[in-house]
């Protein structure tokens, strides 16, 4: 049998490797699809322990983790499109308007 | 243990092996079959010393041969890598969805039973509509790849057609999964045994000498839900007449155009396969799977009280054989209904999606809650 | 046992695709190929309704949204790769890992799972859980999903 340590440090490997495309890639949507990386990093973490523990409470908590992560994925590849139509551009380094 | 994976494997090979089978059968059909509708002779002419069999040895032997010998072509400024993963996406999703589908009931040999059935998930019906999401893959990757503004449109359209239909397919099942109580397709298999009449109550006398004798079939049960599935299991397929996105006198040939050779015989074998998924899951959820009326397991027993035993091996044969006339049947009607009616306009199939089609599956699926409770209460 | 292994292997390589790929196409293939790989873990995991859900919305949905989005936007122009700030952001990542997981390894964690009843993790247990303990977020999450697609709408709307 897998031990949890096994599942939780895959977990933070996941996790570390979202955040680093969340910090460098220059590109909004791979900067999106790396937070939905990191979502799911978190996903298995819950699943591992819900296994581990017994309670079925962490699936439950993965389905709205689900149900959040679309709705954010949504509205934010809207933002997405909307502001590449006035930039006509996806770097997240030229959006430096509210920067002082 | 070896015999149970030995078991399993004889199984998940022999579905599918019958799918290609069939799905090469039914491109038979189509041309031949549309042939006929349209008072044309059809494809007669390749022939192996001087047998031609109607035409049999021209799609079974002479295209499969012509495909797979034909140049390999990716377009230049094309993605090399998704250009060869676009049509194995197509297949995958297309036969890995019969993993699920029971052909039979239980198979007794010496005291081993056997679930006719590749693999018995407690998760049912969700795991195809999981693999038929998966399908999308195949065209939004083979249009991108393509470098061409037809694949693209096509593309474009045949996936938006998908992910709006497969909402309307999901809700028109939820009514069959309130009425057999279960998500499993070997327990809505077998629930569709029993007479209607076990389940009305006593004081209906009239509805149930009316309809009682009936097989408590989908198609009695959820009428509706079923045409509502039909037409969105046709538009999954991107059949005609769902087929703009492949639309041949429109956009080339859609997100096919740049496919040639062994390629396009995966997105046509693919295409197929996804009929005979189709007919297979409409047999299954609407009209009883492998049931045939009034067979139990050890033999007939109709309902004006006459019975009829059989041996065990005779009621399996009789179930498996229901199975494969009524995919057969489900898959010759699509075939049908592409020879004879015309296509949709892209706006009216969006319509028809989502104004139509998903209203009508949610009232369906109020109804039928409203039916249960009230049968229940009396 | 193996399963476990051959899936984290393989999850590690396509998230590092996703991060490194320069194609964003190639990005969200890999994104798609991790999502199902951590499916097939759920499953192992006792949660297979949570993991076909998973293939059903985020791998079958959400991931055919981002292509759509990417094919719309068509950027065809693949990003320059910066030696220094790639660098310095991969460091920055292996000493979070690092730090993450000297924190979750903890000896006392719970060396066998307790035996899981036929009922764990199956439509069931889940439904039950969502309509009877957690019915109120359930509820509140549909609305969540309401005022996404209305966002969603406006936002990408073209303005006249």
């Amino acid at each position: 049998m897998v031990p949890l340590n096994h599942y939780l440090i895959l977990s933070a490997a996941i996790f570390a490797i979202g955040v680093v495309g969340v910090v460098i890639r220059r590109n909004l949507i791979v900067v999106l699809m790396s937070i939905e990386l990191m979502l799911n990093a978190v996903n298995l973490t819950f699943i591992a322990f819900s296994r581990f523990l017994g309670s079925m409470e962490g699936q439950v908590i993965v389905f709205f983790v689900m149900a959040v992560a679309a709705a954010e994925a949504v509205v934010g590849l809207a933002i997405i499109i909307s502001v590449f139509r006035h930039r006509q551009s996806l770097d997240p380094q030229e959006m430096q308007l509210l920067k002082w | 243990m070896i015999v149970d994976f030995g078991i399993i494997a004889l199984k998940a090979f022999l579905v599918l092996f019958m799918v290609l089978n069939l799905a090469g059968v039914l491109g038979w059909i189509e041309r031949k079959g549309s042939a006929l509708m349209q008072d044309r002779i059809g494809a007669n002419r390749a022939s192996i010393l001087g047998f031609a069999g109607m035409g049999l040895i021209n799609t079974l032997v002479a295209d499969p041969v012509k495909f797979l010998t034909k140049e390999d072509f990716i377009p230049p400024r094309g993605d090399k890598f998704l250009h060869t993963l676009a049509p194995c996406m197509a297949l995958f999703p297309a036969l890995v969805t019969f993993a699920v589908i029971p052909f039979g009931d239980t198979l007794q040999i010496g005291e081993r039973v056997i679930n006719l059935q590749v693999a018995n998930l407690n998760i049912g019906i969700l795991y195809v509509f999981a693999m038929g999401s998966l399908g999308v893959y195949g065209i939004v990757i083979g249009a991108w790849a393509s470098n061409n503004k037809f694949s693209l449109l096509g593309g474009v359209r045949g996936s938006a057609q998908m992910i709006s239909y497969e909402v309307a397919m999901g809700l028109s099942v939820i009514g069959i999964l309130m009425v057999y109580g279960t998500l499993e397709l070997q327990e809505i298999a077998r629930g569709q045994g029993t007479l209607i009449r076990e389940f009305l109550p006593e004081s209906w006398r009239f509805l149930k000498a009316a309809i009682g004798w009936l097989p408590s079939w989908g198609i009695f049960l959820q009428p509706l839900a079923f045409l509502l599935f039909f037409t969105a299991a046709v538009a999954e397929t991107k059949r005609v007449p769902f087929d703009l996105p492949e639309g041949e006198s429109e956009i080339v040939a859609g997100y096919h155009v740049e496919y040639s050779g062994g390629k396009f015989l995966m997105f046509f074998a693919g295409e197929f396969a996804e009929i005979v998924t189709a007919a297979a899951l409409m047999t299954t959820l609407f009209f009883g799977g492998w049931q045939v009326p009034y067979l139990l397991r050890d033999g007939f027993h109709f309902p004006w009280g006459a019975t009829w035993l059989l041996p065990h091996l005779a009621v399996t044969l009789l179930q498996v054989g229901a199975f494969a006339v009524k995919v057969v049947f489900f898959c010759w009607l699509q075939i049908l209904l592409r020879w004879s009616v015309p296509r949709f306009r892209y706006d009216q199939v969006m319509r028809l999606g989502w104004k139509m089609l998903l209203p009508l599956a949610l009232l369906n699926v109020i109804v039928t809650a409203l039916v249960i409770v009230a049968v229940q209460q009396l | 046992m193996i399963i476990f292994y051959t899936l984290a292997v393989l999850l590690i390589l396509s998230s590092l695709m996703v991060v490194f790929q320069r194609n964003v196409v190639h990005c969200a293939m890999a994104l798609v190929a991790a999502l199902f790989l951590i499916a097939i873990l759920f499953v192992t995991l006792q949660a297979p309704m949570v993991g076909v859900l998973q293939i059903l919305v985020y791998a079958g949905a959400i991931m055919v949204l981002f292509l759509f989005v990417i094919m719309l936007l068509n950027p065809t122009s693949l990003e320059p790769r910066r030696g220094l700030s790639w660098g310095f952001g991969t460091v920055v990542a292996l000493l979070l890992a690092v730090a993450l997981a000297a924190l979750v390894s903890h000896d006392e964690a719970p060396a066998d799972p307790f035996a899981a009843t036929e009922l764990f993790g199956a439509p069931e247990s889940l439904a039950k859980s969502l309509f009877t303990d957690f019915v109120l977020p359930f509820e509140i999450a549909s609305v969540l999903l309401l005022i996404a697609i209305v966002g969603a709408v406006v936002l990408a709307k073209r303005e006249h």
